[in-house]
């Protein structure tokens, strides 16, 4: 990858106002513009806002939608990656990261992992992403995800094996937990499961989270830049709104992977080989065929 | 490690996200003013100090309501508050209001009498509300909530609670980081719906005891078995289990007969904040 500044665009999106929110993305991205920046990042759902409910398929937009034209336009200067929810073939709504760049929508990401349990209820409002691909940029390879696909750990690993050199989790984090000495709880565990997730698979980690409150919810904010070994680069305030630039350098990466060669010692083999066999367990599948000698 | 259900609290963090929700969801409505039942007593103490960082006191009307028989400490203590803070005030006695409400209905026993005493303190509150064109504040905390001490549609009712998620231990901390006058923060807790009532007499247990199981039974998901292995009596477990239980209607909106395709509370799903 090339050295890149980004603007990390800690917003509060306005619940189901899709046009309020596309003129705030056009504002943060000229800003992000003004300050050099190739790219500029928001949050999860950044054009619709979290609690949609019902409102899901009302805000709801084809790729080609003729509104998501001036973000297309925008990302001819500065790329931008927004959250937003998509009208998918045959009517399925998908929660998606959607990356512009040079007058295009060059990648979306489904969100794969929909969190039905406890105060989230994603798995009835959304249909589940199926697939991660890495992106390949105009400054590198990097990979998306959004929110609870980094609580499952293969989805940055795979993105890692693919190449991704940075990636980037847009997510809607509510607050839970005020612990002493552990601020606010649920930000503590994020920067934490950022850290990990950037030792293990030696990438940079971009991490933008939403602020704001919708009913009883309140999003924490704090969005984070993590460097490769894991340390916290920078650090959004927790609660309130937010602009960044922050510098992703390819020399960091570079010593990273020469100190800790992770990626080089993956052995893809074993895990397809042991992934085969859970898979033949868990499903009850027959073993294939003893090769005849 | 902190122990599963540990009622601890930061109470900096507490105070930022509570601050930001009061002025978040009080501006999205398109008002700017807060109005509520100001007792004296901690909890509505803690709910307008709240409100005070999150808003202009001139903008929170507090309304003193005693009743004939309420204590003389609550008033001083809710003046005492309101001067502090340098809140909107104003003082209605409700004795004739509940009067008016005993000429018309003769048998009514204390426990009626206290919910009726509640209902016109809530009658008063939602009027000023419109006149000052305000969304009412709610004082009610996680403990009573859960346990049912309070009453449906009086002192329940309100558009946005800062403390419906802190246990009375909780409240507490929060009292004295926010610099809740120590009067009001040392005496007894009471509904003062009679003289000398007080919560744990009517309650039958302390709020430090029910509080510590209920952050095991409903934070930690912990079962009755792990509950008793911790050092509660049985009965205690059981009493309280029974009591949230029996309480459920109290924190619901009524429920609707399913008839058509589209009901309102299952398959017509909007937040409160839906187009705000």
């Amino acid at each position: 990858m090339r050295d890149i500044r980004v603007a990390m665009a800690q917003i509060a999106p306005r619940l189901g106002d899709v046009e309020a929110n596309l003129e705030t993305h056009l504002e943060i991205a000229g800003k992000a513009r003004a300050a050099g920046c190739d790219l500029v990042v928001f949050p999860e759902l950044s054009l619709t806002g979290y609690l949609l409910a019902d409102q899901v398929p009302e805000v709801a937009l084809q790729l080609d939608d003729p509104r998501l034209e001036t973000l297309r336009h925008a990302s001819l200067e500065c790329d931008l990656l927004v959250g937003l929810v998509e009208d998918a073939p045959g009517h399925r709504f998908h929660n998606v990261a959607a990356y512009f760049s040079g007058g295009r929508l060059i990648h979306t990401h489904r969100k794969l992992h929909l969190p039905t349990y406890g105060l989230f209820q994603e798995g009835r409002e959304f249909a589940a992403g199926d697939r991660v691909r890495h992106v390949q940029t105009r400054w590198g390879p990097a990979g998306v995800l959004v929110c609870e696909d980094l609580w499952h750990m293969p989805c940055a690993w795979l993105l890692a094996q693919q190449g991704a050199e940075v990636i980037f989790v847009l997510s809607n984090g509510p607050t839970r937990g005020a612990r002493p000495g552990r601020e606010i709880t649920s930000n503590a565990v994020w920067r934490e499961l950022l850290q990990t997730t950037a030792q293990f698979q030696t990438t940079w980690m971009v991490y933008v989270n939403r602020v704001g409150c919708e009913d009883g919810l309140t999003f924490g904010g704090g969005s984070l830049l993590v460097d490769p070994f894991g340390r916290v680069a920078h650090e959004a305030p927790a609660l309130d709104e937010d602009f960044a630039v922050i510098e992703i350098k390819d020399e960091i990466l570079r010593r990273a992977r020469t100190v800790y060669p992770l990626l080089r010692d993956e052995n893809i083999e074993l895990v397809q080989r042991e992934l085969e066999r859970l898979r033949r367990l868990r499903y009850d599948l027959p073993r294939p065929a003893d090769v005849e000698g | 490690m902190t122990p599963d259900g540990a009622l601890d609290l930061d109470p900096r963090w507490t105070v930022e996200i509570l601050q930001k929700f009061i002025r978040t969801e009080l501006h999205r409505t398109g008002l700017r003013d807060l109005v509520l039942g100001l007792s004296g007593g901690i909890d509505s103490a803690v709910s307008v100090y709240l409100a005070a960082r999150a808003i202009e006191p001139s903008r929170i009307h507090a309304c003193l309501m005693p009743y004939r028989s309420s204590s003389e400490d609550s008033l001083s203590d809710a003046r005492a508050i309101v001067d502090d803070l340098g809140l909107d005030a104003e003082t209605i006695d409700i004795s004739p209001m509940v009067d008016g409400f005993e000429q018309v209905s003769h048998d009514a026993g204390r426990h009626r009498l206290g919910n009726v005493m509640a209902r016109a303190r809530m009658t008063l509150v939602f009027d000023r509300s419109m006149h000052h064109r305000a969304l009412v504040l709610g004082t009610s905390n996680k403990t009573e909530l859960l346990l049912g001490y309070g009453t449906l549609h009086g002192d329940l009712a309100s558009a946005l609670n800062p403390i419906g998620d802190l246990y009375k231990t909780q409240v507490r901390t929060l009292a004295e980081y926010l610099g809740v006058p120590e009067s009001v923060r040392v005496k007894p807790p009471s509904a003062d719906l009679w003289p000398d009532q007080t919560d744990e007499a009517d309650l039958g247990f302390s709020y430090a005891e029910v509080d510590r199981l209920l952050g095991l039974l409903i934070d930690a998901r912990a079962s009755r078995a792990t509950a008793i292995e911790d050092g509660f009596a049985p009965d205690l477990v059981d009493r309280v289990t029974r009591t949230i239980t029996r309480s459920q209607f109290k924190r619901r909106l009524p429920i609707i007969a399913k008839i058509s395709m589209r009901t309102i509370g299952w398959d017509f799903r909007y937040p409160r904040d839906w187009m705000t």
